[in-house]
């Protein structure tokens, strides 16, 4: 089976203690160990203010996990975390293909401009000091300002 | 006496009308704004993240609307990318679906 690459997010209740978090990691990790397939990143994003309330709670307990696995697997979870009263927020991402598109147009730019270099008898890297410097241009932000929609 | 006094009288009042008109629409125009680039396009930024809130702020004014590209100048293709990492922000609660 194809093995491809996803993001799971997921937002646990405020008052979660760290042991709860772990526990649940710990039954994701055996569901997806069970299908083959394995877990690449954990990142606990910590209490953040939620932009709306979900079941009265105003605040969250975010949680990352990048796992590589088969369509089945992530079927499987989504169904499981949809049970689950622990979790009050889950969504399951596919990132492997748009990675790979991102990667490939960095790759493309950086050649490109390589060659450009080389053409005009540069070396290929910039060098420091090279180039203008830089300005942060502080009206950028507000270019929207006064915007009606 | 030059020539033509008699009609060149009238016939340059309408030419300075003409002119004033042009001129009126001349300032008009002189109000243009900047011209608009895609963000995206010019900070070279290749991924767009859901999970970037920073990055997708400005795009989401206070009603908690999508801005259309009209007025930002977001090119098609950037605004696509947008537009889906803005509704994935929206499912997992970094952004709101609407504030009033």
């Amino acid at each position: 089976m194809a093995v491809r690459q996803y993001e799971l997010v997921y937002i646990l209740p405020p008052d979660t203690t760290e042991q709860q978090v772990a526990d649940l990691q710990t039954q994701v990790e055996t569901i997806v160990s069970r299908m083959n397939g394995q877990i690449e990143k954990t990142d606990n994003w910590g209490r953040k203010r939620l932009a709306y309330e979900i079941g009265h709670h105003k605040e969250g307990v975010y949680a990352l996990q990048v796992i590589n696995g088969s369509g089945d697997l992530m079927k499987e979870l989504d169904r499981r975390l949809k049970v689950m009263d622990l979790v009050i927020r889950h969504m399951i991402v596919r990132v492997d293909e748009e990675k790979k598109v991102v990667e490939r147009t960095q790759t493309r730019r950086r050649t490109e401009s390589e060659r450009r270099r080389v053409r005009r008898g540069l070396p290929p890297q910039r060098q420091p000091g090279e180039g203008r410097t830089v300005e942060l241009d502080e009206s950028d932000d507000d270019r929207f300002e006064g915007v009606e929609v | 006496m030059p020539f033509g006094q008699g009609r060149g009288g009238p016939g340059g009042s309408r030419g300075r009308d003409k002119k004033t008109a042009d001129k009126g629409q001349g300032q008009r125009r002189t109000l243009f704004r900047r011209r608009k680039v895609c963000k995206f396009c010019a900070d070279k930024i290749d991924d767009i993240n859901y999970k970037d809130v920073k990055l997708l702020g400005p795009f989401v004014p206070e009603r908690g609307k999508i801005l259309p590209r009209r007025i930002s100048g977001t090119c098609a293709m950037h605004q696509r990318k947008l537009q889906t990492a803005i509704k994935r922000a929206r499912q997992i609660a970094l952004i709101p679906y609407v504030t009033d």
